[in-house]
């Protein structure tokens, strides 16, 4: 595990809020020389810290209204299998995220819908239609943020 | 501005690839370099590409285990939303929070790095939130799926 001085802190914090930044922008904001940052951000990235880039879109503007959760229980443990659930979920293209959790549910699973009707149609055709699948539990996103995280 | 179809095609591609450079994204988009400039340019003034941040893997900093909090707030205190997301906000270990319409009325994320530092996080830090009727925790085992782009 690496060990994480000011400087790495400074980069972690300002690429997270914006990764499309030059070296040259982020030497002349922080005060760091060009070549300096270049070798930190090549530790960050070989050590597996960094680990690529988010593009963030406005979901709305693009059509996308209805962001919903879903938990999901599997009905049948042991009977159908984890694999063929996972591989059958995350093919459907309105799934953003699927996470695998320990608790009241299964899954937890990320859904982009148009609209209500578009998310229902969704849920009917394409989700209650998999194999193995008991109770879900639906949880329509009003707002949400992202926050920088421990980097300390 | 209403995007038309070689602006989601663009948005597609460097959905799928963020690092690409603006020729290799025009290349995979089918358009003319200059045109994929333009299209980038006018998506981000019209608050459709909103930028690009970088993922931070928190594993690669010790950061093992994540765990859902899903909140049920008291309601009959009118101030409850706004005092909770305030406070729930100086937690740095909280990385996500989102509202929503259902069962549960707030989800935050939390990182830490081993059960026990949990443990003495939400004693210490969630516990203490403001105005919490109940919470239910779901620890997260694996990440199956986690592009969280839109299908365009």
């Amino acid at each position: 595990m690496i060990e994480l001085d000011d400087m790495d802190r400074t980069l972690l914090r300002a690429l997270a809020e914006d990764a499309t930044q030059s070296a040259g922008a982020l030497a002349r904001q922080h005060g760091f020389s060009q070549p300096a940052i270049w070798r930190r951000i090549k530790r960050l990235e070989d050590a597996g810290v960094l680990k690529g880039r988010r593009v963030v879109l406005n979901a709305e503007a693009l059509g996308f209204g209805v962001t919903v959760f879903l938990g999901v229980k599997l009905a049948t443990k042991g009977r159908v299998s984890l694999e063929d659930f996972e591989r059958a979920i995350t093919a459907i293209p309105e799934v953003q995220t699927v996470q695998h959790i320990l608790g009241l549910y299964d899954y937890r699973v990320r859904v982009v819908a148009r609209d209500i009707s578009d998310f229902e149609r969704v849920l009917r055709r394409r989700i209650m239609t998999l194999p193995g699948v008991g109770d879900v539990e639906a949880n329509v996103l009003l707002s949400e943020e992202r926050r920088p995280g421990p980097i300390g | 501005m209403q995007p038309d179809d070689t602006d989601r095609r663009i948005l597609r591609q460097l959905q799928a690839a963020p690092e690409l450079s603006n020729n290799e994204l025009a290349e995979r988009a089918g358009v003319t370099p200059a045109t994929c400039w333009r299209r980038l340019e006018k998506l981000q003034t019209n608050g459709i590409l909103l930028g690009q941040q970088a993922v931070i893997d928190w594993a690669a900093l010790g950061y093992t285990v994540e765990v859902s909090l899903r909140i049920t707030l008291d309601k009959t205190q009118t101030r409850a939303f706004d005092e909770f997301m305030e406070a729930a906000r100086a937690v740095p270990e909280v990385i996500e929070l989102q509202t929503f319409l259902g069962r549960v009325d707030v989800r935050l994320s939390v990182l830490a790095r081993d059960m026990a530092h949990y443990q003495h996080i939400y004693r210490t830090k969630i516990l203490t939130l403001p105005h919490i009727a109940d919470i239910e925790a779901l620890m997260h085992v694996a990440e199956i799926k986690s592009s969280q782009g839109l299908p365009l």
